[in-house]
């Protein structure tokens, strides 16, 4: 007991409980430290924060160049405090970022409305008037997931050649719609499997329709699942580069084709690359600080809560 | 408001096993009534029960099925779109050479050396780095979120930040840092020279780390604390609770985010395509079919290629399968 000794809280008293020895039920749920001593405490809580930082480091780097000139951005040893300038953003912007960008941001939000649309009624039938065989239909869904998206372009690109769909808006929108539902149905239906069966037959007794039940009774209860779904869609659409280089071009270009054309024709300008950087990852970054409990339950299929 | 629900003109039938929530012992209803219940749920009609379900499985099955199925036609094809004329049936021969090509083989190489190093790595990191956030200290919060900021940047631009602003010989921050640690005559190495595939990988590991940590971090908060309390009062040391306790809770979310990351690592193309251009012997089995079919217009070897990726992709996804089911049974008790 030595090391519970120099506890900075009140040792809970032992006590027993169907003959084992347990915490005090009134005993404060402490986490996981108050068995270490101070010192260790410490020790802890600085690797901690050196890890935060370290990982943290490029992308504050990324950051603190972009707002400097070329010239003083470019130089080693690093000049950290050399006077700010927004010189790096001008010329990205000036290089024609919107297009792109609305691009991005188009397929991203209408692929995630897509998504849901598609997704939320298969995950009520796949959980709360479940179809037969319906753990397979599931299983189906999730293992399209890990067919790569290299195995099927070819096939889609002559197909959009073919069919003079090549540098088009929606194609990609439909092609990052089926990369997404596979995650959103199992999402979903994970979240649909938590609501209270009263709730349903209610519904049903009152005489509502599907569509009603649907949107009235289930997808208020399912918002934060809704929620997290289209978060992880709206991230990985926004995201995506293989689809996007192969099958657009000069018109329905996605951002993260942007940056990588940017970059090798116009030669090397690092705060202009690290502007850019930063503006692509903006959406991401302020929709993933502001989610970040949803982002978890949404990277884990839901499996995870 | 359910109690006086009518269940008379229900004629007695067999309760189907998956009508959900029929198991439902709380509310106080006989064991007959629930069945009533379940029954009637389920009597709607198979077509309306499936109707739902349709859209999103015929949009996937078309979207995915069908051009894989096109990949595996086209992978027994002479088809080279510099060479329209000689189109025609090819057997096996796209697949003899993606077996002998030094090309091919490589590129199936690096592919597991990158899926197991990345995700080996990001693993026990963000393990670690888990355990130092599972406890109560000052600003865990802004701790956390410094440590998942490298998950949201977008990796294409990931790629460009570790490739011009941190691995530049020049001007990088490395070799900047060095020179203000070391002085005038520090080593100034060329990172991606050097070493193109740790290069990648370390890319990679920062960008993928946050992502198991996130995933590992929420499996430590779930973790029943009265039995951990129990075991420490007991004696145990920290390290016989860790082996013993978390280890073994930790399984599944260890499995999970293992199967999760190399699904997308094995897919990886952004940091090939960004940082090497797949050159210096780092390009990975996706790159190799990008560049086959989009610069070398070889459809039908790329295809052959791609049917090689998916075969070995099975093989991942039969274990991470397997774990997702074990989670979901876990998720139905």
């Amino acid at each position: 007991m030595s090391t519970t000794a120099r506890t900075s809280h009140p040792e809970p008293e032992a006590y027993f409980k169907d003959g084992a020895r347990v915490a005090h039920p009134d005993a404060p749920r402490q986490e996981f430290n108050h068995h270490k001593s101070p010192k260790s405490h410490i020790l802890l809580t600085l690797a901690a924060w050196l890890c935060g930082l370290l990982f943290a480091l490029p992308v504050v780097w990324m950051i603190i160049t972009s707002f400097h000139k070329e010239e003083d951005a470019a130089t080693n040893p690093p000049s950290l405090f050399a006077p700010l300038s927004l010189d790096g953003y001008r010329s990205f912007f000036d290089a024609g970022p919107w297009p792109p960008l609305l691009n991005s941001l188009t397929a991203s939000v209408v692929s995630t409305i897509l998504v849901l649309l598609l997704a939320f009624p298969a995950a009520y039938a796949l959980s709360i008037r479940p179809v037969k065989k319906w753990t397979d239909v599931l299983f189906f869904f999730l293992s399209t997931k890990m067919l790569p998206i290299v195995a099927g372009i070819l096939p889609i690109y002559l197909f959009a050649q073919q069919f003079n769909l090549l540098d088009n808006i929606w194609l990609l929108i439909i092609l990052y719609t089926s990369m997404n539902l596979p995650i959103a149905v199992w999402m979903l239906r994970s979240f649909l499997a938590e609501v209270p069966v009263e709730m349903l037959e209610a519904a049903q007794v009152d005489g509502a329709s599907l569509t009603v039940t649907l949107r009235k009774v289930i997808a208020p209860v399912v918002m934060p699942g809704i929620a997290a779904a289209a978060l992880i869609c709206f991230i990985f659409s926004w995201n995506e580069l293989l689809l996007a280089r192969v099958l657009t071009g000069t018109v329905a270009g996605t951002a993260p084709v942007f940056l990588t054309g940017f970059v090798t024709s116009q030669g090397l300008f690092l705060a202009k690359v690290c502007a850019a950087s930063f503006v692509v990852s903006l959406p991401v970054l302020a929709a993933g600080f502001a989610a970040q409990d949803k982002l978890v339950q949404g990277l884990s299929m839901g499996a995870v809560k | 408001m359910s109690s006086d629900v009518k269940t008379s003109g229900m004629p007695d039938g067999p309760v189907p096993s998956s009508a959900a929530g029929s198991g439902d012992d709380a509310s106080g209803r006989s064991p007959k009534e629930n069945a009533e219940r379940a029954t009637k749920l389920a009597k709607a009609g198979d077509w309306s029960r499936r109707a739902p379900l349709l859209p999103a499985l015929i949009f996937v099955i078309v979207l995915t099925q069908l051009p894989f199925v096109a990949t595996i036609v086209v992978s027994f094809m002479n088809w080279n779109a510099y060479y329209p004329e000689e189109r025609g049936f090819a057997g096996f021969d796209n697949f003899a050479r993606v077996f002998t090509d030094s090309n091919t083989r490589s590129a199936v190489m690096v592919t597991i050396l990158l899926t197991v190093l990345v995700v080996g790595i990001s693993l026990v990191m963000g393990m670690a780095i888990a355990l130092l956030l599972d406890r109560k200290f000052r600003g865990r919060g802004i701790v956390r979120t410094l440590m998942i900021t490298p998950f949201l940047i977008v990796p294409v631009a990931a790629a460009l930040l570790w490739k011009h602003a941190l691995y530049n010989p020049e001007y990088g921050l490395f070799n900047g840092l060095l020179k203000a640690v070391f002085g005038e005559n520090a080593p100034q190495p060329d990172w991606i020279s050097n070493n193109p595939l740790i290069a990648i990988v370390a890319a990679l590991v920062w960008q993928w780390t946050p992502f198991m940590m996130l995933i590992l971090l929420a499996g430590l908060q779930s973790r029943p604390l009265d039995v951990v309390e129990a075991a420490r009062i007991d004696g145990a040391s920290a390290w016989q609770i860790f082996r013993t306790m978390t280890l073994p809770h930790m399984r599944q979310y260890i499995e999970l985010s293992g199967l999760l990351g190399a699904i997308y690592v094995v897919q990886n193309f952004d940091h090939v395509f960004t940082i090497t251009s797949g050159g210096l012997g780092t390009a990975n089995l996706p790159y190799f079919i990008y560049q086959t079919f989009y610069t070398a217009q070889d459809y039908g070897r790329a295809s052959a290629a791609g049917v090689v990726v998916v075969v070995g992709t099975i093989i991942i996804a039969t274990a991470a399968l397997r774990t997702a089911f074990s989670l979901f049974q876990e998720d139905n008790k």
